[in-house]
Order: C-alpha cells, then sequence, then structure tokens
C-alpha cells in the first residue's frame, strides 16, 4: 500500500500559492539542494540565524528542504544585546511558530567588560560582540557546518567566495587557497577541527531575496517596512532613536520622520533611509530604482575598502 | 544621503510597468569570460554591469576613491571593480574565479569571471563546469590568438555549446568591416571544428560602451547583428529534460513511521506517480507513488527540481543511491572513460586511489592516465604519467565497487566528477565520463598489440587481407557476434 504524506503530522502546514517564475524557482532549487547536501554529509551542523531578511528567507527554503521532517540542525543568534527590539521579538515568535531548536549567545566576557558600540568603537565592537561571540558559539556547539545568508553581490570579497567555504581549526578563511567548486558537486571531506561555511544563497540578489520574500509571503521584521519612527543623525547615519542606551550627544536631537531599513544589525551601527514605502510592493518598486547598495547603511563596512575580508579572514561570516 | 529613492519622485516606475520587470520567464543565464587582460575584458565585465545599473553609486565612490583613477571616459576603473581581494588589488592580478550578477528587463545573468593569465586552464574549468555560453575576447588589431584557440577548446571540453565572439577594441580599427568578417569567418571556422555550431561574432568597444548594452548604428551601420545583451538574452539556458529520469539520493527522511520519502534534485527528464524506476546500483526495481514538495503534492518533476520521492514498495535506498528510469538506465561497470582537468600542485598520479565523488555518491578510484590534451596544437598526445596541475588528460578509472554515470554530453550532472585527494582532502581534479569501458574493448591496446573485436564475417576478411596478413604481430582480432561488436564499440568510450 503506499505510504502516504497526508498521513504525516505536520506542524503548520504549509499553504498553497502560485508556481514560482522559473528565475526564482531556479534559485530555490540551487538552495534546497545545497541545505541537503551539507545535512547529509556533515555530523553536526547548524544555521546562523539574523533574523534579517536574508535569514529569513533561509530559514523558508530549510523548511522547505527537509519538509515533511523538521529542520535537522538548530539556529544559532549571535546576540550582541545590541539589536533592534523588535527584532528579538520576531526571533522568539518564529522559533516558537515553526518549532524550531534555536541556540543564543552572547559573548559574557565582552557582556561583562562593558562593550558597546559606543565607547569602543565599530571596528572592535564588532570583533569582540560578533567575531569572537561567533567563534565561541561554534566552538561550544562543536559544529563542522554552519551555514548563512551571505551573498556573492554584496560585497566584492565575497565575490570570490564558494558555496562551501573552509575554515580552519581557528575560522580562518584564506581566500587566495580555496578549493575549487565544479559543477553542482561539492566536497565536504574535512578533519576534525575543520569546519565549512555554507552560503544557499550565493547566488541571490538582493531584489531576488525581495521578490522570493513577496512571492512565498515570507514574515519579515516590521522595521524593513517605511513607518514613522523616532531617529537621530549622526556621522550621516539615521539611527533609530528607541532604545534608552542611546544618549545624545551635544547638538542631536530626536527628530520623527518616514524611514525604514534596508538591512538590519546593531542598531548603533545601522543606518536607515527615508522611505515611503510602507509594504513588500513598495519595497520592490523602490529598490528597483535604488542607485545604492544595501550595505551602504552599514558602518562596519565603511571603514576602509577591503575591511570585509579582512573580518572574513579572522572569522566573520 | 542623496540617493534616498523614495525622495526621486520623478524616476519613480508606474508600479504596473515595475511589475512587468519583474516577472522574468527565464532561467538565469550562465555565462563565463574568457580572455586576457589586454583583450579588455575587466572593461567589458565592467561595462556589462554599469549598463546594466548593476553597479551602485556608493561602490563607484569606493572605487574612486580607493584608486582616485578614472579611464579617459570619466568612468570608474572597472578592473578595480571586479578585483575584490586585498592581494588582487595590491599586486594588480585576478586570483580567482569571481562570480557577478545583473539582469535586464528580459532575464538575469550570472558571470563567472575567471582570470586571462597563465594559470588559467583550472579557473576556467571551474568557471565553465556551470556555464552555458561562454564569451570569447579578441582584440580587434591582434586578431585570433592561440590563446583565444585554447579558451575555445577547454570551453568546449567542459560541454559549452554556445559561444560569442566579442571582437573588441573595434574602434581602434577605425570599424573596418572586413577586419570583422575576417576574424569572425575564421573563428567560425575554428569552433565548428570543436563541434560548436551556436556561434555569434559581435564587434564591440567596451570602453565606448558600442554593442554592448547599446547598439552602434552610427559607427558601424553594415553590422546588423545582435548587441552583446540581446545574444545573452537570447541564449539558451542548459536543459537536461530530454533523457532518462535521474536523481541521486541526497537524504532519506523520514518524520515518522508511516512516511519514508528519498530527498533529491532532479538531474535529468522527468517523473510522474506512477513511473517505474530502478534503484542503482543495486538495481532493485519500484513505481514512484507520490512527489512531495513543501508546496503541494505534485503531479510531476522535471530536471532542476528539488524533491521528494515517495515509492510504492519498502525498498532499501540510500544516499547516494541513484533513482533512474528503468526503460532508459544509465552506465553502469567498474571501469569509466574519462576526462579531467588536474586542479592543484602535484597533479594527478596513476594508480592513487582517489575519492570520487558524483552526484551524491562518494567512492574509491584509482587513475590511469592515457593522454594529455596539447593546447597548442589541439592534438591528445600519449601520456601515461603524472599530469600535472592544468593539464587535460583523458583517462581511465577503475573502481572498486560499482558506479552509475551517464556520459558527460548525454548529461552533464551525472556524467561530472570531482576528485578528492584522500592526504591533503583538497579538490584535485574535475572531470566528465565519456563512456563505460568494456573489460574486453571493441579496440583496446594490450602491451603492444591492438585488440579489435569485429562482428565473425567482417574478421574473417580482415584477417585474410594482405595488409592485416602482414602486420599480424601489431594487431588481434576477436570475432565476436555482430550484437556483441556493436555494444563493444558502443561502450568503448573514447579510445580512439
Amino acid at each position: 500500500m503506499p505510504l502516504s504524506v497526508q498521513e504525516t503530522e505536520i506542524k503548520n502546514p504549509p499553504v498553497s500559492r502560485p508556481p514560482l517564475d522559473p528565475h526564482l524557482k531556479a534559485l530555490e532549487n540551487e538552495a534546497i539542494h545545497i541545505f541537503r547536501e551539507v545535512a547529509a554529509e556533515f555530523e553536526n551542523p547548524v544555521m546562523l540565524y539574523s533574523i534579517g531578511k536574508d535569514s529569513s528567507v533561509l530559514l523558508h527554503l530549510a523548511r522547505k528542504a527537509f519538509f515533511p521532517g523538521r529542520v535537522p540542525f538548530p539556529l544559532l543568534h549571535v546576540d550582541t544585546t545590541w539589536k533592534f527590539k523588535e527584532m528579538i521579538e520576531f526571533r522568539n515568535r518564529i522559533a516558537d511558530e515553526y518549532d524550531l531548536d534555536l541556540v543564543v549567545h552572547t559573548n559574557k566576557r565582552g557582556a561583562e567588560e562593558g562593550i558597546t558600540p559606543f565607547t569602543h568603537g565599530s571596528a572592535f565592537y564588532t570583533d569582540v560582540m560578533k567575531t569572537e561571540a561567533l567563534k565561541q558559539a561554534l566552538d561550544a556547539g562543536g559544529y563542522d557546518a554552519a551555514f548563512g545568508g551571505a551573498r556573492r553581490d554584496e560585497e566584492a570579497s565575497r565575490a570570490k567566495e564558494r558555496i562551501y567555504s573552509f575554515r580552519t581549526p581557528d575560522h580562518k578563511w584564506d581566500p587566495r587557497n580555496q578549493r575549487p567548486e565544479l559543477w553542482n558537486v561539492y566536497n565536504g571531506m574535512i578533519r576534525k577541527g575543520e569546519s565549512v561555511r555554507a552560503f544557499p544563497l550565493s547566488n541571490w540578489t538582493e531584489v531576488d531575496i525581495w521578490r522570493y520574500i513577496q512571492a512565498e509571503d515570507i514574515p519579515l521584521v516590521p522595521l524593513y517596512y517605511a513607518a514613522t519612527r523616532p531617529y537621530v543623525e549622526r556621522d550621516g547615519m539615521m539611527i533609530l532613536a528607541e532604545d534608552p542606551r542611546l544618549e545624545l550627544q551635544p547638538g542631536e536631537e530626536v527628530k520623527h520622520g518616514s524611514i525604514r531599513f534596508r538591512t538590519l544589525g546593531c542598531f548603533p551601527l545601522t543606518g536607515a533611509i527615508r522611505s515611503t514605502a510602507s509594504n513588500l510592493d513598495e519595497v520592490i518598486a523602490e529598490l528597483e530604482i535604488a542607485t545604492v547598495s544595501e550595505r551602504q547603511g552599514r558602518a562596519i563596512d565603511r571603514d576602509q575598502s577591503g575591511s570585509m575580508e579582512k573580518k572574513k579572514r579572522e572569522g566573520y561570516f | 544621503m542623496s540617493a534616498t529613492a523614495a525622495s526621486t519622485s520623478a524616476t519613480i516606475l508606474p508600479f504596473a510597468e515595475s511589475a512587468a520587470r519583474v516577472t522574468r520567464d527565464a532561467r538565469p543565464l550562465r555565462l563565463i569570460t574568457c580572455g586576457s587582460v589586454d583583450d579588455g575584458k575587466s572593461t567589458l565585465i565592467g561595462r556589462l554591469l554599469w549598463d546594466t545599473k548593476a553597479v551602485k553609486e556608493d561602490q563607484a565612490a569606493t572605487l574612486a576613491r580607493d584608486s582616485g583613477a578614472q579611464n579617459d571616459l570619466g568612468l570608474p576603473d572597472f578592473a578595480l571593480l571586479l578585483d575584490g581581494l586585498q592581494a588582487e588589488r595590491e599586486q594588480g592580478i585576478t586570483i580567482d574565479v569571481a562570480y557577478r550578477y545583473f539582469s535586464t528587463d528580459k532575464r538575469s545573468f550570472i558571470v563567472a569571471d575567471t582570470p586571462g593569465h597563465e594559470q588559467y586552464t583550472r579557473n576556467m574549468a571551474t568557471g565553465a563546469s556551470t556555464a552555458d555560453l561562454a564569451v570569447l575576447l579578441a582584440d580587434a588589431r591582434a586578431g585570433l590568438l592561440e590563446q583565444t584557440r585554447r579558451h575555445a577548446t577547454i570551453a568546449s571540453l567542459m560541454g559549452i555549446r554556445q559561444f560569442v565572439l566579442a571582437v573588441n577594441k573595434f574602434d581602434l580599427v577605425n570599424y573596418d568591416r572586413e577586419i570583422f568578417d575576417r576574424i569572425s569567418h575564421e573563428f567560425r571556422e575554428f569552433a565548428l571544428s570543436l563541434g560548436v555550431r551556436q556561434i555569434t561574432a559581435i564587434p564591440m568597444s567596451a570602453l565606448k560602451g558600442e554593442n554592448v548594452v547599446s547598439p552602434a548604428s552610427d559607427a558601424m551601420p553594415w553590422y546588423e547583428g545582435p548587441t552583446l545583451i540581446e545574444a545573452l538574452e537570447l541564449a539558451t539556458a542548459r536543459s537536461t529534460q530530454a533523457g532518462g529520469f535521474r536523481m541521486p539520493v541526497q537524504r532519506v527522511v523520514r518524520p515518522g513511521e508511516s512516511f519514508r520519502g528519498y530527498q533529491g534534485t532532479v538531474a535529468g527528464g522527468a517523473i510522474k506517480p506512477g513511473d517505474s524506476v530502478v534503484i542503482l546500483p543495486s538495481g532493485t526495481v519500484a513505481n514512484v507513488s507520490q512527489i512531495v514538495t513543501f508546496d503541494l503534492v505534485r503531479n510531476a518533476a522535471v530536471a532542476g527540481d528539488a524533491v521528494t520521492l515517495v515509492l510504492d514498495r519498502q525498498v532499501d535506498v540510500a544516499r547516494g543511491d541513484l533513482i533512474a528510469s528503468i526503460d532508459a538506465q544509465p552506465l553502469t561497470g567498474t571501469a569509466f572513460d574519462a576526462q579531467l582537468v588536474a586542479l592543484q600542485q602535484g597533479g594527478i598520479e596513476p594508480g592513487k586511489r582517489y575519492w570520487l565523488k558524483s552526484g551524491s555518491r562518494r567512492q574509491r578510484v584509482s587513475i590511469e592516465p592515457l593522454s594529455q590534451l596539447d593546447l597548442a596544437s589541439g592534438q591528445w598526445r600519449p601520456h601515461a604519467s603524472t599530469l600535472t596541475m592544468n593539464a587535460i588528460g583523458k583517462v581511465r578509472l577503475a573502481f572498486e565497487e560499482t558506479a552509475v554515470f551517464d556520459a558527460y554530453d548525454q548529461n552533464r550532472a551525472t556524467g561530472a566528477f570531482i576528485l578528492i585527494d584522500p592526504d591533503t582532502l583538497n579538490t584535485v581534479a574535475g572531470g566528465m565520463i565519456t563512456g563505460k569501458r568494456a573489460n574486453l574493448g571493441g579496440l583496446k591496446r594490450e602491451g603492444d598489440r591492438v585488440v579489435l573485436s569485429l562482428p565473425a564475417d567482417l574478421a574473417e576478411q580482415l584477417m585474410a587481407s594482405e595488409l592485416f596478413a602482414s602486420r599480424r604481430e601489431e594487431v588481434e582480432i576477436k570475432r565476436v557476434t555482430a550484437a556483441e561488436a556493436a555494444t563493444l564499440w558502443r561502450n568503448a568510450g573514447s579510445d580512439i
């Protein structure tokens, strides 16, 4: 007698949608293939979950890849304690709703030493609260593969990164000696202590991400949509002014305006854009004529050209 | 923040138009660009990204800040846009394959941008492995160089069947039509000799943006062909929907006692519930009862789809197995012929046991080199020793357990493999199956003698000939039935 999927109890059964266009379908198929391959070849994978739009797409694809089974690995969120409040609320709701194993890690040393983006500068803060914290969490979990939502179109050094990006036991990336990657045949052989970062969204662009979110109706943190919010202008960025830890400097004042975010990170380091795009259609319409890249709002990318590569070599995603 | 999009309302498209723009009816076209720095490759890709608006203002500003340099048309130095790694910027060279993305209203494109320097073969092979089309650059002043021929040869070996010849720097030869006709004719002849029939030649100036994205009818009124972007929009993305159904099993999913599904990406053909399949290498037979995806239970799946198959009976299926249509089965055996590209220092050593990964299957293999391609002449030369880095060789693969493949020219997914060095665990070769090796061999060499297996009547005739009598020491003829001979020859692969 044929076995049937309907007999299986599935939490959150999917709803039926119109089929994806061939472009998005091809990207989705590729990502699912990568998810399944990594899950099968590695002993202890984990998915880096940053709560942003790319992570939301990544999570959606993971659920698709393993359906009707559960997502067979935990999600890891490196919490710097400086994330937007709405991000944390969203994270907890999603983990509950989708029945996910969520691991949250904060660099206790950094937190105890009072390292903040305001007092220690973005570079040092990022190094301790993100890069060091990530390495601590990966070591603690003994993970041999970590999924990330990085895309090659984001930044110049990422354009060269493999889908399986090999890391030494101390999480270093050597861009000059990457393993060749041919066809969709991935080399998952590593020694104990070594690991790979796996990037199922490598070939997606920012527009693809948004169109996929639209087509698949993927929930997002509301900060991506324009609303009237309080902000201060600092170093040419609009910083959201709702966290009491944000202290106004002389000459600064809290303003209100219709703003939204193109990427989400730590609120003191993430600049908003002026926008009235309050829903998906409007965000996509805005994006298609945008003349600046999405990482333009990220302070950590702006120190110097090549700074992402430096951070990646040291273990940053 | 001069560029906040919503504030520049004059440039916002009406939404209807915008929606039309985002409905793309094609898969992304993957292409590789081949040419040296002197041919203007970086300028060409930079021009494509710039004219399709894939480069954003802040990225251009970063470039301007880094270099301060602009080319003589006041555009950013495109080469810097492309060389992302610090070492590349410091040394002014391109180290590795980089991937670029751009799109038009009709289609999106993924460019594998490979370096044009001497150690190009392995990088080109890597970029070409996933490409549907190759853009080959030639400097109009220099015409076809040996390097252009090498690039075209490697691209065709990797299975690329669509070429675009970009005759660049055409402004520097005064847009002389005769020069274009000569170069494109010469190229066409060469490409045809490689078995590539879909060829488009385009005269262009990447620096001036002529015939790249914008047409150049003022400068070249005689040219009626497509611009580069039009040629790319019209190209076909590879599909393996013809041929037998293939799905390498990536994992088995068992969320509960009542469900057992086999997850994988369809690598060829199509499948629907009720179809009979064979599980290889075991040879077990079953019928497909369901095709499950997250969105819905489907009534068909085609090449490229990532699905979960449910079979109508309890059978032993594991990761690494291949599910195939019962009436169009792949090749199975322990000896295959292949072509491969050596990717690392140390090369590929005869007799050494490597890991071979193809689809989702990993198994032990040993390699016997047979010949090596001389890229300068295009000739295969006998070569039985180590294939050094960047070498392209024909090899014999010997497996310890049954292997399952299609020929690469039949199916790029089930005909491709990588070799992994068991000592370094690095990827040391990329390979393409050319055929199965029968142990008897339609035509093979045994020591100094060639063994010919022929239908009995043919064998008798040949042996009776005077010519054969004089070369009895070199050739041995075996008599087989006509059907056996046909099978042997079909499986003989690349012996010849």
